[in-house]
């Protein structure tokens, strides 16, 4: 008979889930009992607690462990890593600006955590079950988080359409699922594997195996599954808008990954069609549709789209490298766009926040700093070198190449030319426009938050690079 | 074919049947009463599987709560019934089937039992024999499922506090109940009036 505490250092690989989940009920309670000023003390409380949570995952015990439903890799504490840094950033600019967005409740930063555990336990999974529960426990937060300023009716419809089209691709993901299971009796991924490379190609399988697909396309919005994204994210108040668009998408990229290379490599072609075709979609949608919105964040969603079409160009290539570019892509798309919308929620004055492009006019002009800044995150965002940007479509596209995907590869050059030319006309708004309006000095945390993503993105190639690299390579590894 | 088959069909046509019915029906009142439908019928296949606690908490849970609290909710919509109500006998039929379906099941399994006697084990494909269902689930539950278990009472958490943040609001002017403010009432702020009768206050 295991004694109690052997049976809890058994769990270690999940210490730092547990610990989030012990947290974000304590926190809870600190909020109901903490009257005055709950919200703001909560939330850098949350920013605490997720940090400690980060720092476990980086000394975290790899394994397998609830029956093999929860696994703990080298890719794994990548991902989550990463993960976590994306919700403690779009945390941290939340301090200043809850009160303006209505986000000043404390029952915000619980859910922003619960929300991070979920991801973790969707980077986690190793079971169809687990992976379904991480990815509800995800999406449900993030429902209630895009509505919470619910007078708001717009902010109300982005919520309701998330949650309707949300429950949809859950659905198709389920029904994929039941069809997997059913075909191969298995619902842990690495035994579904073995089923799949047992037995002849069964299009049991296949059709469960797009309808996965299907639904997970829905949660990192790729094309033909993006409708919802410029809605839910121009609903949204933009701090919610930057999470969105950052820590989830990552969390949803490294699910599909798990999923496609633990569960179904051994039929990896019929995978890779779908994933060359979303990835086309995506980028060129993306590029096209972007060029005609004037809000910020319709634009930014456009863009997250795209992004997302980028990082499957690497994922469609179906080895080493292509995991290991996806894994770098995200995570400098991460930093750059929660640089971006550091960037824009710093723009603020007595009317209120920037909101379209036209607000951005002349910014060089008086707020410099936070333009340069700016046009730095759009350089890297369209992927001129030597900003972070470029080499993240380096390595996607290198692993294309490298397995022989060439028209992929040069649509998405082509895609990241055409996208060129939206990211550009900011800068040249901001740069060569009149000053239409004065902003004031932004909050100091959202300056350092600018200042550190920037930091990254420029020095990219000096610094972060090559240990990124190094990282990325072992956590891409431990899925082969 | 035998008599699991044959009631296996009968009972997935029907639930699928009656789903399709969901979405379709223009009434959300017959919406819900062929959810019902639907939800008993899986019941019905649950209890061939085997399972038969599961599907006794099907019909207790989904269809004796949840649906009639689905029916609760319709009913406060704000559904033009006297609208809805104008074709009753075009309607009617719809309820007939539903009712007709429903008696002829239960008579169905009520009745073979006395047809055909053995066809009560023969429907019935335990797992294991010697395991009850409630024991079997629990053991794996709590066991191996732990995980699963405690991330769906998160998932639970966040529908709560989800619930709350949207729809509880602090109005100034509302009279609530304080109960400290109750108790802590003295005798001092109270007035005994002594009215005569029939002339009123």
């Amino acid at each position: 008979m295991m004694s109690e505490f052997s049976g809890f250092a058994s769990l270690a690989p999940a210490w730092p889930e547990m610990l989030l989940a012990a947290g974000a009920l304590a926190l809870l309670m600190v909020g109901v009992f903490a009257r005055n000023e709950a919200s703001r003390f909560v939330t850098i409380l949350a920013i605490g607690l997720l940090a400690v949570a980060g720092a476990m995952v980086l000394f975290s015990t790899q394994g397998a462990i609830f029956s093999n439903g929860f696994i703990n890799d080298e890719f794994a504490r990548f991902m989550k890593a990463f993960v976590i840094a994306g919700s403690i950033l779009a945390l941290v600019l939340t301090v200043s600006t809850a009160e303006d967005k209505g986000l000043n409740k404390f029952e915000y930063p619980v859910l922003v955590v619960l929300s991070t555990l979920g991801m973790m336990m969707m980077v986690s999974a190793n079971d169809l079950m687990s992976l379904y529960v991480g990815l509800e426990l995800q999406s449900l937060a993030l429902y209630v988080v895009a509505a919470f300023r619910r007078e708001n009716a717009r902010a109300a419809e982005a919520g309701l359409k998330y949650f309707v089209l949300g429950a949809l691709s859950s659905g198709l993901l389920l029904y994929g699922a039941s069809l997997v299971y059913g075909f191969t009796g298995h619902t842990q991924l690495d035994r579904i594997a073995e089923a799949v490379a047992m037995g002849e190609r069964n299009v049991g399988v296949i059709f469960g195996l797009v309808f996965l697909l299907a639904g997970i396309a829905f949660k990192i919005s790729a094309v033909p599954f993006h409708m919802w994204t410029p809605d839910v994210y121009e609903g949204a108040p933009m701090p919610v808008t930057a999470f969105f668009a950052s820590a989830p998408k990552v969390a949803a990229v490294a699910l599909l990954i798990r999923v496609v290379f633990d569960a179904f490599e051994p039929i990896a072609r019929d995978w890779q069609q779908v994933v060359i075709f979303l990835s086309i979609a995506s980028m060129v949608l993306a590029s096209f549709a972007a060029i005609g919105q004037n809000n910020l964040k319709r634009l930014l969603a456009y863009s997250s789209i795209g992004h997302v079409g980028f990082a499957l160009v690497g994922l469609s290539a179906g080895n080493l490298t292509g995991v290991e570019g996806v894994a770098i892509y995200m995570a400098i798309y991460l930093t750059m766009t929660i640089g971006t919308f550091a960037c824009i929620l710093a723009l603020r004055n007595a009317d209120g926040y920037a909101e379209s492009i036209d607000d951005l006019a002349g910014l060089s002009q008086n707020r410099p700093f936070v333009a340069g800044m700016l046009a730095v995150f759009m350089f890297s965002l369209v992927g001129l070198p030597p900003l972070a940007g470029f080499f993240a479509k380096w390595y996607v596209f290198l692993a294309a190449i490298e397995a022989q995907l060439f028209v992929l590869a040069v649509i998405g050059m082509l895609a990241s030319a055409v996208s060129a030319f939206y990211y550009l006309r900011i800068v040249k708004v901001m740069y060569f426009d009149e000053p239409t309006r004065d902003y004031a000095v932004p909050a100091i945390e959202i300056r350092a938050v600018v200042a550190l993503t920037g930091f990254l993105i420029v020095t990219y190639y000096f610094t972060v690079g090559a240990p990124l690299a190094e990282y990325a390579h072992n956590a891409a590894g431990s899925l082969f | 074919m035998t008599l699991p088959l044959f009631f296996f069909y009968l009972f997935s046509a029907i639930v699928v049947a009656s789903a399709l019915m969901v979405i379709s029906s223009r009434n959300p009142v017959h919406s819900v009463l062929f959810l019902i439908l639907a939800f008993v019928n899986a019941a019905g296949i649950f209890l061939l599987a085997g399972a038969e606690f599961l599907a006794f908490i099907l019909i207790v849970v989904y269809v004796g709560a949840v649906a009639v609290l689905f029916l609760f909710v319709i009913m406060m919509l704000d559904v033009d019934f006297a609208e809805l109500r104008k074709g009753v006998m075009q309607h009617a039929p719809v309820g007939i089937i539903v009712g007709l379906i429903l008696l002829l099941e239960l008579l169905m399994v009520a009745g073979s039992a006395f047809i055909v006697p053995e066809a009560a084990g023969a429907g019935v494909v335990p797992i294991d024999g010697g395991v009850e269902n409630t024991r079997a689930i629990g053991r794996v539950l709590y066991t191996n499922y732990i995980y699963l278990f405690q991330a769906c009472g998160l998932v639970l958490l966040v529908a709560m506090i989800g619930a709350i943040v949207l729809t509880l609001r602090h109005k100034p002017n509302v009279k609530r109940q304080d109960i400290a403010k109750q108790v802590a009432r003295t005798r001092s702020g109270v007035e005994t009036v002594r009215i005569e009768s029939g002339k009123g206050l």
